[in-house]
């Protein structure tokens, strides 16, 4: 079942990238997304322009695209319950290390459709081949896309927004101007998101491009989390000073006898 | 009305909230129980990480608690020396409570212990309520007298040493059970994250014998100094403790409180301890049902850190 991760080859592949004839060009709407009070999700829009120069094989207009935005990376413990004695307990886990907490694959075409199997494999094209490393007893690999935890991962994750893949996000408003939206759901994880976008033309890797955004919290969001952080102690006596001031000020306004 | 809440990360309908700690607050205040027991599934319910809950629940019930203190103070329904007492068991309590925590969690099996502790304590102390209001609601239809205080019929509870008198109680009693009673609530508060008013005022009516009219006020102080105290170290420990959250549930809950007060004041005694206790037996056979029944999805996601090296 487990298929072993050449890790080596995967940080590779940058450097194995085609000559480039084609450039990206590639902008996002915002590249500070500010969490407020009011914050309850937000959308984003990922424009771009595929630059040709004179390397670049005339009339080639079948362009496709492949957009990966990856959320900050965190460890996620995947549980299955199972039933023990009549009752139904965890008994099984995986832990998912270092993977996306949020991550999001949009194209203008289904993936088969935009290159062959392999090297969707070796691009991580759409989710079923992005890696995600889990820690199978002592050894650390990514498995199939069919393993029950790993799809029960990303099931779990896709009914909350924070996974997701769209094969027809991706629209060319002319054929080689393109945009596609990136809806943030609301419970979206704080921290750095990267965006990479692959081009594509007759099921090879042509050109790819970079570009990052973040998602902050500021003002009075920030102050009570970094307080809550730095200052665990003070934090906790000022919300127990707080429980006290609001226990005596309803039993003031309430008062009877 | 959206608000977004700074530490547990998501954003939550104020309106809804302060409904469900004015709900929780009639409750708690009409029956003199904190309600930990009842706000902190339903925080889980509305999709607060069950940490985050547990933590900010405690200050929550710290407000409630001590707004109700205050009247039953002003009332000389509480009674000092008793209260001094129960918290010496109490504060240990925690503390024990707090490292049982800590044990049960590095052995992987924490959420099931307190699943499995909520179904027992709460189905057995639920219906053992229910039914002595039952008894003595019919008790009184038959015209019967109602016998709680058969005098002469000292238990051993009585004959213990270490005797002391409590003025306001107006009873002689051994600091004995008294301390043991509270080093139990102290230790079921921290490792199932509730006040435990609900298992303590029926100890201290039926089985220590203190009088109904200070048990409910001194009661709210144990509550009270533990609630602060768990606030605290899950601040320290846990950095999970939301403030924003929690003074939504303190409005809506010390608000709700003071309206359940009055209400339960109308009701007759034994009408009160039928309704609470068909309310925490509801609450245990909703743990119950969730233990036994398939759930809809066998997979749970948990965030386990792992900051990127």
């Amino acid at each position: 079942m487990i298929r072993a991760l050449p890790i080596i080859a995967a940080l590779g592949i940058g450097m194995l990238a085609p000559a480039r004839a084609e450039q990206l060009i590639v902008s996002v709407s915002n590249h500070r997304v500010t969490v407020t009070p009011n914050y309850a999700g937000e959308e984003l829009v990922l424009f771009g322009a595929v630059e040709k120069d004179d390397k670049t094989p005339p009339g080639r207009n079948n362009y496709n695209l492949v957009v990966t935005v990856n959320g900050p990376r965190t460890d996620l413990m995947t549980r299955r319950k199972e039933r023990r004695f009549g009752i139904w307990i965890n008994t099984d886990s995986r832990q998912f290390l270092q993977v996306p907490s949020y991550l999001a694959v949009f194209s203008n075409r289904p993936m088969d459709a935009i290159a062959p199997a392999d090297v969707q494999r070796r691009q991580q094209l759409g989710i079923n081949n992005v890696l995600l490393t889990q820690r199978v007893g002592t050894d650390y690999a990514d498995v199939v896309a069919t393993d029950p935890f790993r799809s029960a991962f990303v099931r779990l994750r896709k009914e909350h927004g924070l996974y997701r893949e769209e094969t027809s996000a991706v629209t060319f408003l002319t054929p080689t101007l393109f945009r596609t939206s990136i809806p943030l759901p609301a419970e979206v994880p704080i921290g750095t998101y990267d965006v990479e976008i692959k081009l594509f033309a007759d099921g090879a890797l042509i050109s790819k491009a970079e570009t990052a955004f973040d998602i902050v919290k500021i003002g009075f969001e920030q102050f009570v989390a970094n307080a809550a952080r730095n200052h665990g102690f003070i934090y906790g006596l000022l919300t127990a000073a707080m429980a006290l001031m609001s226990g005596w000020a309803a039993s003031i306004v309430f008062r009877r006898d | 009305m959206q608000l977004y809440l700074p530490i547990a990360d998501i954003p939550i309908n104020v309106l809804l909230i302060l409904a469900m700690g004015a709900a929780v607050g009639f409750v708690s205040g009409m029956f003199g129980i904190g309600g930990g027991f009842l706000m902190t599934p339903l925080l889980i319910f509305v999709g607060i990480a069950p940490a985050v809950s547990v933590a900010s629940v405690a200050s929550h019930i710290a407000a409630s608690s001590f707004s109700g203190a205050l009247s039953y103070w002003r009332r000389r329904a509480i009674d000092p020396a008793l209260a001094s007492v129960l918290l010496t068991g109490g504060v240990v309590g925690t503390a024990l409570g707090v490292w049982a925590f800590t044990q049960l969690r590095n052995l992987g099996q924490l959420d099931l212990t307190i699943s499995l502790s909520y179904v027992i304590l709460l189905t057995a102390v639920g219906s053992l309520m229910f039914w002595e209001g039952l008894r003595a609601l019919l008790r009184i239809r038959r015209g019967d007298p109602v016998n709680l205080r058969r005098s002469g019929s000292h238990s051993w509870v009585h004959g213990l040493p270490l005797k002391m008198r409590f003025k306001r109680s107006k009873i002689y009693l051994s600091v004995i059970p008294v301390i043991a009673v509270g080093l139990l609530i102290g230790f079921i508060g921290a490792v199932m994250g509730i006040g435990g008013s609900f298992i303590l005022i029926p100890i201290l009516i039926y089985w220590l014998r203190i009088p109904t009219s200070t048990v409910i006020g001194t009661s709210m102080v144990l509550t009270l100094v533990t609630m602060v105290i768990a606030t605290l170290l899950h601040a320290v420990t846990n950095h999970l403790v939301d403030a924003v959250l929690a003074l939504i549930l303190m409005v809506g809950g010390v608000t709700g409180a003071q309206f359940g007060a009055r209400a339960g004041q109308k009701i007759r005694g034994e009408h009160l301890r039928l309704l609470l206790g068909l309310l925490i037996l509801a609450v245990g056979v909703r743990f119950a049902v969730e233990l036994v029944v398939r759930p809809t999805d066998l997979f749970t996601i948990r965030d386990t850190g792992g900051v990127a090296p």
